[in-house]
Parts: C-alpha cells; sequence; structure tokens
C-alpha cells in the first residue's frame, strides 16, 4: 500500500509564487490580529489566581459569579472546565488583593453559601513579576532556539537553505500564535511548551527534504532548480504525509481524551504541525530558490584525495 | 552475504532492552499507602518503637502491610488510605508529640528489584497532588539593615577615633553610605581610618573634599544576598521537617527565589503559616543560685524561669534578657587553636556594645541560647486560622570567659556537627531577610491521580492508532517498526527511572505521547528508502542495505536538531517545560536507536542474507 505513487515528479515549484504569496497574507493577518486584539495569555504569563473547584452537581455560574461578588470579587471570571461539574474561576491580579490568600478566601466564600460540597481541585497563584519573566524567557528559548538550528544548517548544508529552514519555523510559529490570537484561545505554559516541540517537529520535516534536496542535486545534473526541488520534495512526499499522520493521529487522542490542562497543547500541536508539513514543502524550499540556490552550491567541496590517489604508483 | 549481523550485536541489544525493561518494572507495582514516623527534639526511633506501634495497630483492628525501621525513621504500610489516617492519628496518641507522624506513598517495590536500585519514576506534583510555593526573598531589606548597622559602626568609629563629623546617612544611592566632615583634614583622617579596616569598602572623596561615600563592593553585595539566601533555606527546610511531610523539596531558584514543593500536603494555610513563622533567639544568665529541684515542683523563684535544653534537661534561666537574636548578623561554625568545634558569632554595633556592657560584671557565670518559635498549633482562632504556639528550648549554654563584644565564640561543643546545627539554629534566630510567595500551586489528590489515568490512557489509545496504520500500511515490516516502537518505550520508561532528577509530569506524559508519534518517523523513513530502492530495480538485499544506510544521514540530521531544541528547552525552561524537554530527549535518542540499530537487526535476521524475490512491504 501506497498512498503516493508518482511516476513523474510533481511540478510543486509551479505555485511557489502563489504558495508564497498566501503565506504573506497569513503572516499579516496573524501580525494584525495579535496587534488588534492581541494574545488571551494565561494565568502562566499574567499573573493572578486560578481556582478549579469540583461540584457534585452540575454547577450554577450564574449564582457563583453573583456570591463572588458578594464577596468581594467583581472582577472574577467564572467557566466550566472539561465538566459541568468543574468549575474554574480566575481572580486577576489587583493591587488592593493581598494574592496569596484569594484561594482560600474564595473557596471559603463558596462553601458558605453553596448548599452542596465544593472540594478544591487545584489553586494557582502566580505573582506578576513571574509571569513577566516567564514570557521573556520562553521568547528567548524560542529565539536561541532558530539561532541554534540557523547555525546548525548553515555549517551542515548551505546558508540559503538555513534561511528558508528558520523562516519557516518563524513561520509556523507567527502562524500558530495568529490562531491562537484570532480565536482568542489560552495560552498558557503547555502551549509554549508546544511552540518549542513544534519548532523540533517542523525542523525535522524542513531537514528531510533538504538532504533529499542536497542528494537530488548531485545526482541529476542536467536538472533545473526547479525540477531538482520538485523531484526531492516528491520522493519524500509519502514519509512526510505519513509521519505527519501518525503524529496527528496520536495529537487528536490527546485532544480528545487527555483533560482539558492539555487541550491547549494538542490544538497548538495539530495546528502547526498541518502548518509545518506546508512549511516545509512550500516556504523552506521555495525561499532557498528565491535566494538563488544553485546546484554548484550543493556539491561537495573538492576532495584532496582525488589528487593524492593519482600521485599513487 | 550482505545483511547479516553476528550474534553478538543482537546479544548487546537484547541485553540493553533487558535492563531497562528491569529498571521499568517497579512503575507496575502501585503505592502503598504509608506512614513515615521520625523523631523530633532528642527523642530516638528505635526497635521498641516498632514493636510499640505494631502493637497498637493490632489492638486498634488496624491491617499493617508492614512496620519496618529504615535510617532512624519508622516506615508503615497499610492497605488502604483509610487505614493509613486511622493509623496516623492512633500513632500520634502512641508515641507522643516528640515524634513527627507524616503521610506518604511508599512505592510497593519488591525487594529483589529494590536490591539492584530500581525505583519507580518520580512523579511531579500536578500527577500526586500537593503544594508549590514560589518564595522571594526581599535582599533589599536585607541590604538595608547592613547599611543601617555600617552606619551606626561608624559613628562609633569616628567618635572613638576623635573624628568630627557632620552626619552619616545611608543612600542616596543603593549600597551607599554618605559621611558629611566640616574639614578636609577630618576626611582625610576617615579615609585613613576606614580604609585600614575593611577592604570590601569602596571609599570615593567628593570633588570639595567634605564629604565621602563608601559603598559595598559587589564582592559584599553578593555575599549579603547569597547569605539572606542561604538563611532562609535553612529555616525554611527545619520548618518543612517539622510539618511533617514526605520527600519535601526546598531548593535555591535563581539569585534571589526558593521554591517549596510539599507533595501530598493539602492545607495550604497552615502550609504557609509554618513557613512564615517567625523565629528569635534570646540570650540570658543561668541562674545557678536558685532551688532547682522546688522550681521543678512548682516553686518558681521571683527573678527566674524554668526553661529545658533540647535533650530535656530542665534549667533555671535569668528573666532579664541580655541580647535578642536581631542583633546576630553571622554566626559560623569552625575550630579554635586547639582544634576543638567552635562557633563563632558576630553581632552589630548595637548589640555589640550591648552585649560589653552586659557581660562585663558576669565573667564566669553561664550564657544560655534560648531559642523561640511560634507555630501553628491545634486550636484555631474565631477566623479559622491556627493559634500559634510559642516554643521555646535551650540550645546551648557555656561559661562566659571574659568580657564580650562584637564579636565572640560558643566552644567545648562536643563535635563538629553539633557547631555546625547550633550554628544553623544562631542564624535561624537572627533578623532574617522577609520573603514572599510569588506563586503557589496546590493540585487536589483527585486531580493528580485524574491527570496520570488521563495521560495514561492517552498513551495506550494513541499507541494503538499508530501500531495499527503501521501494520496496515507497511504489512510485515509495519510489524517490525511496531517492535521497535515498543522497545523504544520500554527503553524511555526505563533510563527515565534509572535518571534519579527525572520527574515526569503531565507535560512530560505528552512529551511521551507526542514521542510515539514521532519514533515512527524514522522507520517511515527507512521503509521508504527501501521502497524506493527496489523501484529503481536494485536486489532485495542491495536495497534493504541502501535503505538503512542512506536513510541514516537522514535520521542523524533530522533529529539532531530537534534535540538541540530539547537541550534548549532543557537549558531554558523551568519546572514544567524542563519536564517535558526531559522526555523529548529521550525519547529522541531511543528513537534513532531502536529504528536504526534494533529495527534493522530484526529486518536482517527475518529477510537478510536470504534469495528473495520482493519483501512484504
Amino acid at each position: 500500500m501506497q498512498i503516493f505513487n508518482f511516476s513523474q515528479p510533481v511540478n510543486f515549484m509551479r505555485l511557489k509564487w502563489p504558495a508564497l504569496l498566501l503565506s504573506v497574507l497569513l503572516l499579516i493577518g496573524s501580525a494584525a490580529s495579535m496587534f488588534s486584539q492581541g494574545i488571551n495569555w494565561g494565568l502562566d504569563f499574567t499573573g493572578g489566581t486560578v481556582i478549579e473547584v469540583g461540584l457534585s452537581e452540575t454547577a450554577d455560574l450564574t449564582a457563583m459569579r453573583q456570591m463572588l461578588a458578594g464577596a468581594g470579587y467583581p472582577d472574577a471570571v467564572i467557566q466550566l472546565f472539561g465538566s459541568s461539574k468543574d468549575v474554574l474561576i480566575r481572580i486577576p491580579l489587583r493591587p488592593d488583593l493581598e494574592q496569596a490568600k484569594v484561594g482560600q478566601a474564595v473557596l471559603q466564600a463558596l462553601t458558605g453559601e453553596l448548599a452542596e460540597p465544593v472540594s478544591l481541585r487545584r489553586v494557582e497563584f502566580v505573582g506578576p513579576s513571574v509571569g513577566e519573566e516567564l514570557k521573556q524567557d520562553g521568547g528567548m528559548a524560542m529565539l536561541v532556539a532558530l539561532l541554534g538550528i540557523l547555525l546548525y544548517v548553515a555549517v551542515r548544508f548551505e546558508w540559503r537553505l538555513s534561511v528558508g529552514a528558520v523562516l519557516a519555523l518563524g513561520h509556523d510559529v507567527i502562524l500558530t500564535l495568529g490562531l491562537f490570537s484570532v480565536l482568542q484561545l489560552e495560552f498558557d505554559l503547555t502551549v509554549l511548551a508546544a511552540i518549542l516541540a513544534l519548532i523540533g517537529y517542523s525542523i525535522n520535516d524542513t531537514i528531510v527534504v533538504f538532504d533529499r534536496l542536497r542528494e537530488s542535486f548531485r545526482k541529476l545534473r542536467d536538472a533545473t532548480v526547479d525540477e531538482t526541488i520538485n523531484h526531492a520534495i516528491t520522493s519524500t512526499l509519502n514519509r512526510t504525509v505519513i509521519t505527519s499522520l501518525t503524529t496527528v493521529l496520536v495529537l487528536l487522542v490527546l485532544f480528545f481524551m487527555g483533560g482539558a490542562l492539555i487541550h491547549g497543547f494538542a490544538t497548538a500541536l495539530l495546528f502547526g504541525i498541518a502548518i509545518g508539513t506546508y512549511s516545509s514543502v512550500y516556504v523552506a524550499s521555495a525561499i532557498a530558490e528565491v535566494l538563488g540556490i544553485s546546484r554548484e552550491d550543493m556539491l561537495p567541496p573538492p576532495e584532496q584525495d582525488d589528487a593524492e590517489i593519482s600521485e599513487l604508483p | 552475504m550482505l545483511n547479516k549481523n553476528p550474534a553478538w550485536r543482537y546479544l548487546v541489544v537484547i541485553a540493553m532492552l533487558l535492563i531497562c525493561m528491569l529498571y521499568a518494572l517497579p512503575n507496575l507495582y502501585p503505592e502503598d499507602p504509608a506512614l513515615n514516623i521520625s523523631a523530633a527534639r532528642g527523642a530516638v526511633v528505635a526497635e521498641h518503637s516498632v514493636v510499640e506501634l505494631e502493637q497498637a495497630f493490632a489492638k486498634a483492628d488496624i491491617a499493617v502491610k508492614s512496620v519496618q525501621l529504615l535510617d532512624g525513621k519508622v516506615l508503615a504500610r497499610f492497605a488502604s488510605a483509610e487505614q493509613q489516617l486511622q493509623a496516623r492519628d492512633l500513632a500520634k496518641n502512641v508515641l507522643g508529640s516528640n515524634y513527627i507522624t507524616a503521610l506518604s506513598l511508599a512505592p510497593a517495590t519488591p525487594d529483589w528489584l529494590a536490591a539492584i536500585g530500581a525505583t519507580p519514576m518520580k512523579l511531579g506534583l500536578d500527577l500526586r497532588g500537593g503544594v508549590h510555593f514560589l518564595l522571594a526573598v526581599d535582599m533589599q531589606a536585607a541590604l538595608d539593615k547592613h547599611l543601617t548597622d555600617l552606619v551606626s559602626r561608624f559613628r562609633t568609629d569616628l567618635r572613638q577615633a576623635q573624628i568630627r563629623y557632620l552626619s552619616v546617612n545611608a543612600g542616596p544611592a543603593l549600597a551607599q553610605v554618605v559621611i558629611k566632615f566640616r574639614q578636609a583634614d577630618d576626611m582625610h583622617a576617615a579615609v585613613l581610618l576606614l580604609s585600614g579596616q575593611d577592604r570590601e569598602l569602596l571609599l570615593t572623596e567628593s570633588q570639595d573634599k567634605l564629604s565621602l561615600q563608601v559603598s559595598l563592593s559587589e564582592q559584599r553585595q553578593r555575599e549579603i544576598r547569597n547569605y539572606a539566601l542561604e538563611q532562609n533555606i535553612t529555616i525554611l527546610r527545619n520548618r518543612v521537617n517539622e510539618i511533617g511531610v514526605a520527600e519535601p523539596v526546598v531548593q535555591r531558584h535563581g539569585a534571589d527565589r526558593i521554591v517549596v514543593q510539599l507533595p501530598g500536603v493539602q492545607d495550604t494555610v497552615l502550609a504557609k503559616e509554618i513557613l512564615s513563622a517567625t523565629a528569635t533567639l534570646e540570650f540570658r544568665l543561668v541562674d545557678t543560685d536558685s532551688d532547682l529541684a522546688a522550681a521543678l515542683a512548682g516553686q518558681l523563684p521571683v527573678n527566674a524561669e524554668l526553661y529545658y535544653h533540647n535533650d530535656g534537661t530542665p534549667l533555671l534561666l535569668d528573666k532579664r534578657v541580655l541580647l535578642t537574636g536581631d542583633h546576630i548578623t553571622d554566626a559560623t561554625s569552625g575550630y579554635d587553636e586547639y582544634s576543638q568545634p567552635k562557633v563563632s558569632i558576630k553581632l552589630d554595633t548595637a548589640g555589640g556594645s550591648l552585649m560589653s556592657d552586659a557581660s562585663k560584671d558576669v565573667v564566669g557565670r553561664r550564657l544560655a541560647s534560648v531559642f523561640i518559635e511560634y507555630k501553628p498549633g491545634s486550636e484555631l482562632n474565631a477566623d479559622g486560622t491556627s493559634v500559634l504556639v510559642k516554643q521555646q528550648e535551650v540550645i546551648n549554654d557555656a561559661t562566659i570567659q571574659m568580657r564580650l563584644g562584637r564579636d565572640f565564640d560558643i566552644t567545648g561543643l562536643s563535635s563538629p556537627a553539633e557547631a555546625q546545627h547550633l550554628a544553623s539554629l544562631l542564624r535561624a534566630g537572627a533578623l532574617i531577610a522577609p520573603i514572599q510567595i510569588i506563586e503557589e500551586r496546590t493540585i487536589g489528590p483527585s486531580l493528580g491521580k485524574e491527570n496520570i489515568e488521563l495521560g495514561i490512557s492517552a498513551i495506550q489509545w494513541g499507541l494503538v492508532a499508530v501500531l495499527l496504520f503501521m501494520v496496515v500500511y507497511y504489512k510485515a515490516f509495519g510489524l517490525v517498526a511496531n517492535i521497535a516502537l515498543g522497545a523504544n518505550l520500554i527503553l524511555m520508561i526505563g533510563i527515565m527511572s534509572m535518571i534519579p532528577g527525572a520527574t515526569l509530569t503531565l507535560p512530560g506524559m505528552a512529551g511521551i505521547v507526542l514521542t510515539v508519534g514521532m519514533a515512527v518517523d524514522a522507520n517511515v523513513l527507512i521503509f521508504e528508502r527501501i521502497r524506493e530502492e527496489l523501484a529503481e530495480g536494485r536486489s532485495v538485499q542491495q536495497a534493504i542495505h541502501q535503505g538503512y544506510d542512506r536513510a541514516f544521514a537522514t535520521i542523524a540530521d533530522s533529529n539532531i536538531t530537534t534535540l538541540l531544541v530539547a537541550l534548549i528547552l532543557f537549558g531554558v525552561g523551568t519546572g514544567p517545560v524542563k519536564g517535558f524537554a526531559i522526555t523529548l530527549a529521550i525519547g529522541i535518542i531511543t528513537s534513532i536507536f531502536t529504528a536504526v540499530v534494533g529495527s534493522r537487526l530484526l529486518v536482517n535476521l527475518i529477510w537478510g542474507g536470504r534469495r528473495l524475490q520482493s519483501l512484504p512491504l
């Protein structure tokens, strides 16, 4: 069984300009969304208090909202979390509140007024400085990772490919951030981990294509650059699709069965892998081509061995 | 013949798998609800405590799995959590208040596995429930306290050297004291005096020669910060041990932060109270004239109070407090000129003059150090918080040999360990830099359990989906890939259990699931390559050989970049992100191994070295 069985290389590069245009439009859209409505940062980044409580019956959110407003938390955000009996309460940072005590106070307010027993599932409090640092550290991790990859690919392959790979990664990250901004999904620590994992996954994909590209350049001596790239992408297409498929399978399981805490993680990776598969075909290779990669750049450096061998008797 | 491997290669791979399997085994055994009982303040846990407990449990009909004495602690295992709770109350009654009883989960690793050092994976707080605190030490307060002391020291020193000054004040800049003079000559004299005193002070003269800036060197500031941090960590460790938590973590985190993790603790209010409890220290003279026996019988002398040593011996102390602990600026253990253990105490300027005044007429009498702590007790205030109970004990008493000043030593200690312990208690009683909770995460036990169950079922179903897909798509070769995937999981879990620092967290479990999806990648690359080689008309054996060889370069390149990302994640990330990075990195390495080495050996064993017309691929 084989998904694709092409006798001729598919002409992927025919669509390189429309594809690049589409990517640029998507990037502009993502940036616009991030600037206009921003990212819905989770507790890990903004600071504040999150309380998850379990009830024995279906929760009446309106009543709980009123109770908390009465207890001095009119700005509390209350929502169901995972099931109709789990409730997530967010209390934003406020200078007049002693945040470290909010969790207990809210729980007391609820147990006092609700007839049914309330069980505390988790309380998380994050101070303002911690969240700010996490944003900086996370951004730093991403930059360092991209820079490391830029260097490694430049050394192992060629600088044009390196630029293509890193731009493709940046493309994947920005579009995923854009998705979280457009849909206003919560961006928490697990989503950050997912985006960093996405960088790892997506570079994997791109390197496989590049590796084949290098081989094709050396093998197909009379082909044009376009033809060579098409050949490399076509011959790795089966692998690209199958690996994405198995990973997506597993992520779907995580998405549906992993519980509410891991939802953001699965969402980010599902979207990111779709984008990453597309970008390793179109963005990375197309950019390398636009930058003017040629067969000569990919040939092994003239080896000293040949000269020595000819001198041997 | 192509694609034949020597037997030793198979043996090496099988041996590696078996070892990892052995170390992964403890994870299959469920944990027992258990009690950890350790001794506090002078009490000792010994065989008789074990017997006492066993009898008490038998009387109350509590089924005990085992009661053992391990490293000076009693570990009692129970069949259920209810019995564990009953047993805790019982143990508290039987043994009294000098013992600390902690609830815990003890791994039920069989002895033969424990003997080779195999232990289950450590679970993060998000999987086992508990409290996590991140505390920030107020370094500004620590520096300010030091500067205030410096100001009063300069005033005294200048006065004693008869140098006239206008004012000595802290600030305006950070870590700086400014001394103002009326005449340039005075400043000159002051510079001479101060520069000889302390090399860590940087002196800057002003243009008009009338004011002198004294700032603390970077080195000194770093020392002050480190001291404030270490002091807090020592105190927190002592307190956490007193709460009775099994496997607590108190760790330095960066330049001015402390992480405290208390697995299994649910009552954050109590935990916070204990963490923020204050300790002080008092120096008092020992009253040897009054009648101790009468005092013990209830007839206290007018000007003395009854105290107890930490080993339980009673003694009478003067009511008057010579000095309080907030004047202590440092206490370190070391050796005197006769190589006997000692503790050196440094006081601030005010403390030094108090001590010198107080001790000049009492040379020859004994001086006791009393350690005082306020801890939450069992009674409750009206607002539901615990009433703080004052606990005090004499940690040392020594004869005053001469008039004491700002620096003095306590000698005559029995061992270097005692000196260290005393120094740490003295530091704990000194004024400490305040700490503030800047992050708190409490995970209820039910949520932790749920997270584990969700994680395991996600791994199972993810695995099933991938296994099915591979068999359908690659047929017999798919089976080989599946065996490699199974081996990969065993290797991963085995290695995670072997590394002592590796902790499994929820994102870590997500990392395992993701690795399952990505681990087949290497095999997919290889199989696709073999198909291509076959399509180009190579013989079956050639195709297998070339397929593995050519795919290897690609696999190596692509995985090294991913590994790079995992390492960066580990370096920059904290807590959960680190946990994820560890699983990802281990998963990458094991998946390369199982695909490149493991699956190749298997393929060669089945199809290698034979004349075949086609492959079941």
